[in-house]
């Protein structure tokens, strides 16, 4: 079977995200509800969505999700994982049985920490030591795929119809602060679960509706960083541009998004000489991580939310506030399903970043 | 005759809407279902909650009202009618419109108007309220396009790259200077007593449905965009 990237596949698709600033959680209901009115956005061939603080009672432990092809692909990523990790719980991930979800994988959760002594002799800092375990068994475990990373996260895919894959995987038992979603719409490839957004590395999540037109540029860019773009979707790419850029070189998401959204060089001239100055050199420092072509994105972390239009806008956003919980949608019907009266609604501009976090930092 | 839109499938509403022998249709509680009214003649369809894209899509001849905002690509490629949005509307607002008005209280997203076109009696016209985003107007081949700038407080409503390609038609700006920064197809200049009454009729029919006073309005500063003719296609995407 060809997988993306073997095959060309232009994409519609649909993404939606709420964020509560309070922290307050809600049931994955709501997302379900506002993704579905994007039905014909999506064809059924992948749906997914990102919660954030859904795993309280293990906020301190990775969760790591795993789908596998074959029971002797769970046997060797087990065997890596307790040669690497304090596993200190694992289970299926609950699931409902849906006449439209097919091929199920394997899907398992584990709760993890780096064993103290393997972290030691590493020599690394604990985030890049998970991320490089996780890369290490989704490129060379054949049939094993850690789609989800983080802390108190997690992301949850399948293929098939957004609001079937939340039904299946039983979102209305879980809370969060924050959750994304997208309704893929690949028109020229074979439905496989592993090409189903959220992509996720550590605490980054991203939804992505839209097609790089700059992909193999950027993977090779990034691949000289240890990434490996092996699931072979061009939004894979951008979830470890962000980590790279945020986590790895430090830079703020304002920065990031002046990086992969880069404002055209007609527009950095028109700007005050300080400006200039700072938004040339993130062009010319990061040139290989400007993301070229349609896109809007939904980036998740760890007490925040990013919404990001390519600086051309090619794809629909907007944005709506109602007190303290923010909406954001590829269009406007989604969020209005959900909230009928906002405070306010636009539609930001493109390459210019929204940018959520919790109150107080959550506290 | 009301229908009730809520969560019906837009092939379903839009069927039901069709099968209605009313010229009169209200349909509420609209929630993001497409194509209404697409190609329909003769009618008068109002529309409560948030249609979805391409309202009115090959328009030929209803009006629609919009009571809330539109999505995208509204009144795309409409032959005539009116389209009334008492709200905002999303990015590619009457993507090439070749005849018939859109009146926009509020504000319009990215590419609004892009390659409309006009032919001998057939003369799109395109009014927003309030700001437009970039791309306003690109590859406009005819008709006319005002945006008035309301709540901006004088600066030019529109954003960047206003009028790239522009080869026909006419575009209108209320404001106290001229846009900086547009592309070399379009030549900038104050409006003429002649533009000014061209323009209105159409400020009467926009205060007419959103309030506002027209004479007064034709009165203020307004900069009109229009084609380059010494600039043209040449060299604009490629040096050959």
């Amino acid at each position: 079977m060809l997988k993306e990237g073997q095959v060309r596949i232009p994409a519609g698709c649909a993404i939606s995200g709420i964020f509560s600033r309070s922290g307050a959680r809600t049931s994955g209901e709501a997302i379900i509800k506002s993704i579905s009115t994007m039905h014909d956005r999506s064809n059924g061939l992948g749906g997914g969505f990102a919660g954030y603080g859904i795993y309280p009672e293990y906020a301190d432990f990775y969760a790591f999700h795993v789908f596998y092809d074959t029971q002797a692909a769970r046997d060797a990523c087990e065997d890596f994982l307790e040669a690497h990790f304090d596993i200190v719980n694992l289970s299926k991930i609950p699931t409902r049985r849906h006449p439209r979800i097919t091929d199920e994988p394997m899907i398992w959760r584990y709760f993890v920490n780096p064993l103290h002594v393997k972290l030691e002799a590493s020599q690394l800092d604990e985030r890049e030591y998970v991320a490089r375990c996780v890369i290490r068994v989704n490129d060379q475990l054949e049939g094993a795929y850690i789609f989800s990373s983080g802390k108190n996260m997690g992301v949850f895919k399948a293929s098939g119809y957004p609001e079937d894959v939340g039904a299946y995987y039983r979102l209305e038992e879980y809370s969060a602060y924050s959750w994304t979603c997208h309704g893929r719409y690949p028109t020229n490839t074979p439905g496989w679960w592993g090409g189903a957004h959220p992509f996720a590395l550590l605490d980054w999540s991203v939804v992505h509706n839209g097609e790089i037109s700059s992909y193999d540029a950027n993977r090779r860019f990034i691949e000289m960083f240890g990434y490996k773009c092996n699931l072979l979707t061009d939004t894979e790419a951008i979830t470890y541009i962000i980590d790279y850029l945020g986590r790895r070189q430090g830079l703020t998401l304002p920065e990031i998004a002046q990086v992969i959204a880069a404002p055209f060089w007609s527009t950095i001239e028109s700007r005050p000489a300080e400006e200039r100055a700072r938004l040339t050199y993130l062009r010319n420092a990061f040139a290989p991580l400007l993301v070229t072509g349609p896109f809007s994105i939904l980036v998740g972390f760890d007490g925040g939310l990013m919404a990001l239009n390519d600086r051309l806008k090619l794809r629909s956003m907007v944005v709506g506030e109602k007190g303290d919980t923010v909406y954001i949608a590829s269009e406007e019907c989604a969020i209005r399903v959900i909230e009928p009266s906002l405070d306010r609604i636009w539609a930001p501009r493109g390459g210019e970043p929204v940018i959520v976090t919790l109150d107080k930092g959550g506290k | 005759m009301v229908i009730q839109a809520n969560l019906t499938h837009f092939k379903t509403l839009n069927e039901q809407i069709r099968a209605c022998p009313d010229a009169d249709i209200t349909v509420g509680c609209c929630t993001g279902q497409r194509y209404i009214a697409s190609g329909m003649s003769g009618r008068r369809i109002t529309v409560h909650g948030t249609p979805g894209n391409a309202l009115g899509a090959y328009l030929d001849g209803c009006t629609i009202e919009v009571f809330g905002n539109a999505q995208d690509a509204t009144g795309d490629t409409m032959n005539s009618g009116e389209i009334i949005i008492h709200g905002s509307c999303g990015d590619a607002t009457g993507y090439g419109m070749r005849g018939g008005r859109i009146l926009v209280e509020g504000d319009c997203g990215y590419r609004g108007g892009i390659h409309m076109k006009a032919y001998e009696g057939q003369l799109p016209v395109l009014v927003i309220g309030g700001q437009a985003g970039s791309f306003l107007g690109e590859y406009l081949a005819g008709g006319l396009i005002i945006v008035l700038g309301r709540g901006v407080g004088g600066l030019p409503p529109v954003s960047y790259f206003c009028g790239t390609g522009m080869h026909g038609g006419k575009i209108v700006l209320r404001c106290d200077e001229a846009p900086q920064g547009l592309p070399r197809q379009v030549l900038v200049s104050e409006a003429t007593a002649a533009d000014r009454a061209e323009l209105l009729p159409h400020l009467e029919a926009y205060c007419r449905r959103f309030g506002g006073d027209a004479q007064a309005l034709a009165a203020e500063r307004y900069f009109v965009l229009t084609p380059n003719p010494e600039a043209g296609y040449k060299q604009l995407y490629t040096f050959n």
